[in-house]
């Protein structure tokens, strides 16, 4: 048993009692205080939480009952949900401090099924930004090459994973910031169907995009989170009430023979790293001799995603962040007795708030504001009506699609951190998925030959057939990891201190 | 000519409620500009036949049994108030002097 194994192997280790949930928790430990000095990847450790919580499932597996199938696998969570009595702050200085007094739903699910939650993982600011340099407390360093970044919002989580400072992690995905944290970093992300996992704890950025999913080092892994966080919840207006698609089951499989996987045109070319289109295009020939059918699919509208996104995402959360008025909860600055609400209003969100976040609200309040708003934002919706006829009419030919799921490999900490447009590229074929509440994953195929870093795999499966992206996911990882010989993870440089 | 001013710029911030410094509002508007520039593409593509989507699933109203359940306590509630005082919010003043 290492902490290099997956989940899987770390739930069978823990069933046959070869280890006990709290040494595993302390290994983990330990692999971080030897590592995330250099990583970075977590804003707070809840030891202590974490050791009550592994001490707990011991103490039932010990008494014979029967527990869930992650019980006692570690996690980390990323910092914008809640976690009763844990410092969340979302990457913000706006938050710093703030002890929520409430579990997120997603927190509720994984504490019953006895996961361990380590700690909270660092993260853009709000969620806003694709390499986590936004964070307040300072960026996350890709385990792969510490100059570059881990990719965001979620970078914190997909670092943790491929440090092997945990097993499994949590993150939120509005325009790729699970997936393309998981194609940066070599690891598994997924971006469920919108309403699929409960959004009531995650603090929200743009509430119609918003949604959680798993992170993990393998498919299977993923499935098996998958599983434990999804399902209806009242408490979210937006849950679907409906069965979860059994994901497990389909990351097993492993037989896509006949299965019907369109490419999608759009989605390559310009701006996409050469070594990045290698990659995919290998992995695509993988799926022929798996036997499934490619065809090519062309989704014109797709080129105004980009465009439209940064529109709705900036409009609903000018309005979202609108919460943060120093009156209830976080940050509050100026206030000497003298000055009024207002005005304290506004000097805690000049203080709170950081550069993207400023720019983000601003750009949202414009989109929003009378004789601008059909031209913005109502052309914007009419864009994801058209985006989502495009994958209505590919889902008519194909069961999934695929294409890269970031243009680039990881680029260099502060390489675009001055040109926001250039920033905003790399979420060119993630955005398209939230915009029409799809399920999408990334999953790592290869090291691009410029660079020797990893290249993420993106598969797109119908609203709430997300069980289709787990079932080509599965076969594709299977077929990867022969031709490799071993795990993507293994070819990375190992960092100093580590196990 | 730019698609945005400074002074609108600082009319925003101001409907946002940031407080921004000069250096500030220069770098944004320059900002804005670039990307409303690359953003209003949208209005190239949609025709006015083409309904606008705010909601990827269709969601209808949901709605439940009018019941007590569970919810904080005024304690857990007021836990991470900046100020607060008698069970509730202490905020600054919200009206002038006078």
């Amino acid at each position: 048993m290492s902490i290099r194994d997956n989940a899987w192997a770390m739930a069978h280790a823990l069933e046959k009692k070869e280890i006990s949930a709290v040494e595993l928790a302390n290994q983990h430990y330990e692999q971080i205080a030897s590592v995330d000095k250099d990583v970075h990847a977590f804003l707070y450790l809840d030891k202590e939480g974490a050791l009550s919580q592994a001490k707990e499932v011991d103490k039932k597996r010990a008494a014979g009952e029967k527990l869930s199938p992650l019980a006692g696998v570690p996690l980390a969570l990323k910092d914008v949900m809640t976690q009763k009595g844990v410092p969340t702050t979302c990457g913000s200085k706006m938050l710093e401090g703030w002890r929520p007094p409430y579990d997120s739903t997603v927190v509720t699910k994984l504490k019953s099924a006895g996961i361990v939650i380590l700690g909270k993982t660092n993260m853009d600011e709000f969620a806003m930004g694709s390499s986590t340099e936004n964070s307040a407390f300072g960026p996350t360093h890709n385990p792969w090459d510490l100059t570059r970044i881990p990719g965001g919002s979620g970078g914190g989580s997909s670092a943790s994973l491929a440090a092997f400072e945990a097993p499994l992690a949590i993150g939120t995905d509005t325009g790729g910031s699970i997936r393309q944290p998981a194609a940066v970093t070599g690891t598994v992300g997924v971006k469920p169907t919108y309403g699929g996992v409960s959004r009531y704890g995650l603090v929200a950025f743009s509430s119609s995009l918003d949604q959680a999913g798993p992170c993990a080092r393998t498919v299977l892994d993923a499935a098996l989170l998958h599983q434990v966080i999804a399902g209806f919840d009242p408490k979210d207006s937006t849950s679907i009430n409906r069965a979860v698609p059994d994901v497990v089951a389909a990351a097993k499989k492993k037989d896509i023979k006949g299965m019907k996987i369109g490419v999608v045109k759009q989605l390559a070319g310009d701006g996409y790293q050469k070594g990045v289109e290698n990659k995919f295009k290998e992995a695509v020939a993988e799926l022929v001799k798996l036997g499934a059918e490619i065809i090519e699919v062309s989704c014109p509208n797709f080129e105004y995603a980009l465009a439209a996104y940064y529109l709705i995402a900036p409009s609903e959360c000018s309005s979202n962040l609108a919460r943060f008025d120093s009156m209830r909860f976080g940050l509050r600055i100026g206030d000497d007795g003298v000055k009024g609400a207002e005005e304290v209003m506004n000097l805690t969100r000049q203080a709170g708030f950081g550069r993207e976040v400023k720019r983000r609200i601003i750009l949202g309040t414009y989109a929003l504001s009378s004789g601008y708003y059909d031209a913005y934002y109502g052309s914007a919706q009419k864009v994801r009506t058209l985006i989502k006829r495009d994958f209505d009419a590919a889902f008519e030919k194909c069961d999934v699609l695929i294409s890269p799921t970031a243009p680039t490999t990881a680029f260099k900490i502060g390489e675009k951190s001055n040109d926001p447009l250039a920033m905003y590229l790399n979420d060119i074929a993630t955005i398209p998925v939230n915009m029409a509440g799809i399920g999408g994953m990334s999953l790592p195929c290869g090291l691009a030959e410029e660079d020797n870093l990893p290249v993420g795999f993106q598969i797109m499966s119908p609203a709430m057939k997300d069980d289709r992206m787990y079932l080509v996911g599965g076969a594709l990882e299977a077929a990867l990891l022969s031709k490799w010989g071993k795990p993507i993870l293994d070819f990375a440089p190992k960092l100093a201190g580590s196990k | 000519m730019a698609a945005i001013s400074r002074d609108e710029v600082a009319n925003l911030a101001r409907l946002a409620r940031i407080t921004m410094s000069d250096a500030e509002l220069d770098h944004l508007a320059g900002e804005m500009d670039v990307i409303l520039g690359a953003v209003a593409r949208v209005q190239e593509v949609a025709g006015a036949d083409v309904p606008a989507t705010s909601h990827p699933l269709a969601v209808n109203n949901v709605s439940r049994e009018d019941v007590v359940t569970p919810s904080l306590t005024p304690a857990e509630t007021l836990s991470g108030a900046p100020a607060s005082e008698d069970q509730r919010f202490k905020v600054p003043q919200i009206l002038g002097e006078e």
